[in-house]
């Protein structure tokens, strides 16, 4: 049988390659009624913020063509809830539960690491230095290849031995400068990519569609940019890197490893049916059969190049 | 509250309603779902199989009748989902993920009242045809558009429905007013008011509900990605009478803490 489990850290291996993306799958409990949470890769549960966080006025989300926008702002109940209330639901010991974190300054984001890297159900830490829609921190972070870096170091030097993931932004000129510099400052691996800032307005009442103006673009249409990013990314370093960002499809999946990503993140597609990553984990096996793959970690990178004749 | 499920359905038929109106409402019957019970009010996200990429959302509706023969929304075209959902034809599958969200109050020896505004009148047919004792109903239903234009004749079979068409201000004054009239009616007989409609609609209802003292329930409309909780798009803000402590004046979502909210509960700004 095809081996389809990863190791996307030191003492973090996935049973398959898919996991979902914070912000699209709540906390998981959410999909419980839709599939079965322990034949995923992972989860990587909703932004968490020391203190509960309100987030943004709505309208938060609206819908674009092949993708929508949103400005939820990193709404949470903090991170003692979610301690106190969730994940002891969620069944951590057969599948990886990895904690998106969310703060305004490095201290904070090692407070943090410190809190969640002392629970032995959080497989992973995922630092969210990308955020397009928050004032403070969030992609500021990500748009400096210094702070981003410092960053990394805190949550690093904090998280005793839980690997700790960084999210990068697409909206940077040079995303494999940043990868660079959050590898250097000790990140286990990489998820690429958050959001594109992007923008949606109503003619007719000559209004924004998001009461925070701007948002996050994500779905299908940020595939290529995507690919773009985490193919940069690869080529740059050497840790894992996750990809995400559009995947509609099994075939979408396998483009991701194709150009080097070890795993995936399914995310605004949940929303368009709330089995949708469990299908993905369904598909998997059948596709790669179907498309001659006897061995995913093979097939990963396999990108050919050279024009052949 | 029940489990939802995820199913794909087909469509039975579509049938337009009203024959000489700008406003475009339909009914929609889909394939009996797996789940054969809910609570009126509880709503369904609807996602034709059929549609590729360009809009990757679902669409909630309020659930008009659901059982062994068929599950029924009522529809009205107000945006591009609506006006593709129209576009379906006999035996399109259409993916259905519900019952969702929790349903209006049913106190079968309360005298309630119905409070629908154009096609907030949705979830009062499973309501009507669901209550242990429809005497105790009666419904006052505000529209715009011609009443053919609505699902009022199969309402009337079950329960005294008052409509009220508004054209003009002076409409709508006439409108809140006897409104105002049978809140307070029911509030003298510590009876129930049921809320559905547009935004302006409801927040009068909230208004009216404070005035009165009537018990009060509003089923919120939200935009809505996901429908199970997870995107937070279509959160509303609690207020201080929120029963959960730590969730009073916070934003929790429409989807999976209502539809149907108290309406000393929320905020409707």
């Amino acid at each position: 049988m095809l081996d389809l489990s990863v190791s996307l850290a030191p003492g973090l291996r996935c049973k398959n390659p898919i996991l979902t993306a914070s912000g699209t799958f709540g906390y998981g409990l959410e999909f419980a009624p839709y599939g079965e949470l322990v034949n995923l890769g992972g989860m990587v549960v909703k932004g968490l913020s020391l203190k509960p966080r309100k987030g943004n006025p709505t309208p938060r989300i609206v819908e674009c063509a092949c993708g929508m926008l949103n400005a939820v702002g990193l709404q949470n109940d903090g991170v003692e809830a979610f301690l106190k209330h969730k994940l002891p639901q969620l069944p951590w010991r057969e599948t990886a539960v990895i904690a998106n974190l969310y703060a305004t300054a490095p201290e904070e984001f090692a407070v943090l690491a410190d809190i969640l890297s002392a629970e032995e159900g959080v497989a992973a830490l995922e630092v969210n230095i990308s955020c397009p829609n928050v004032r403070e921190g969030g992609i500021l972070f990500g748009q400096d290849p210094v702070m981003a870096a410092k960053v990394t170091q805190a949550v690093k030097q904090a998280a005793r031995n839980t690997p700790v993931i960084v999210k990068l932004s697409p909206n940077v000129t040079d995303i494999a400068a940043v990868a660079k510099s959050v590898e250097a400052a000790g990140a286990d691996a990489l998820t690429c990519i958050n959001t594109l800032s992007g923008m949606a307005v109503d003619i007719v009442t000559r209004r924004p569609l998001l009461a925070n103006v701007l948002g996050g673009l994500s779905g299908p249409a940020v595939k290529p940019v995507a690919l773009r990013c985490v193919w940069e990314v690869c080529r740059a370093v050497d840790i894992p890197v996750i990809g995400v960002g559009g995947i509609a499809s099994v075939e979408d999946v396998l483009e991701f490893i194709l150009i080097g990503a070890c795993a995936v993140q399914a995310g605004t597609m949940n929303f368009s049916r709330p089995d949708f990553a469990f299908r993905l984990v369904e598909e998997l096996p059948s596709a790669c059969k179907r498309l001659g793959i006897d061995d995913l970690a093979a097939f990963r990178a396999s990108l050919q190049l050279e024009v052949t004749s | 509250m029940l489990p939802s499920q995820f199913a794909e359905l087909t469509v039975l038929d579509l049938v337009p309603f009203g024959r000489e109106s700008t406003l475009r409402t339909f009914a929609l019957r889909l394939s009996p779902p797996p789940w054969k019970r809910y609570t009126p009010g509880q709503f369904v996200m609807l996602r034709p199989a059929g549609w590729g990429l360009e809009l990757p959302w679902a669409r909630p509706f309020s659930i008009s009748r659901a059982g062994e023969h068929d599950l029924v929304c009522f529809i009205q075209v107000i945006g591009r989902g609506t006006e593709r959902l129209l576009g379906l034809r006999a035996g399109d599958a259409v993916r259905v993920w519900g019952p969702l969200g929790n349903g209006f109050a049913v106190e079968a020896d309360s005298l309630t009242l119905l409070l629908a505004g154009g096609i907030g009148i949705a979830p009062f047919l499973g309501y009507a045809q669901n209550h242990p004792k429809p005497w105790n109903l009666s419904m006052l239903f505000g529209h715009r558009a011609p009443l053919d234009c609505y699902p009022v004749d199969s309402m009337n079979e079950r329960i005294e429905v008052e409509p009220i068409c508004e054209n003009g201000p002076e409409d709508l004054e006439h409108f809140i007013a006897v409104m105002q009239a049978r809140m307070e009616e029911h509030a003298v007989k510590n009876g129930l008011a049921l809320a559905c409609g547009p935004l302006p609609f409801l927040r009068t209802v909230q208004r009216l509900a404070a005035k009165t003292g009537l018990r009060t329930q509003l089923s919120l409309e939200a935009r809505m990605a996901c429908g199970v909780g997870a995107c937070l798009g279509c959160v509303v803000t609690t207020t201080s009478e929120w029963p959960v402590s730590d969730a009073k004046n916070w934003p929790v979502q429409a989807c999976s803490q209502g539809p149907v909210f108290w309406a000393g509960h929320v905020v409707l700004d």
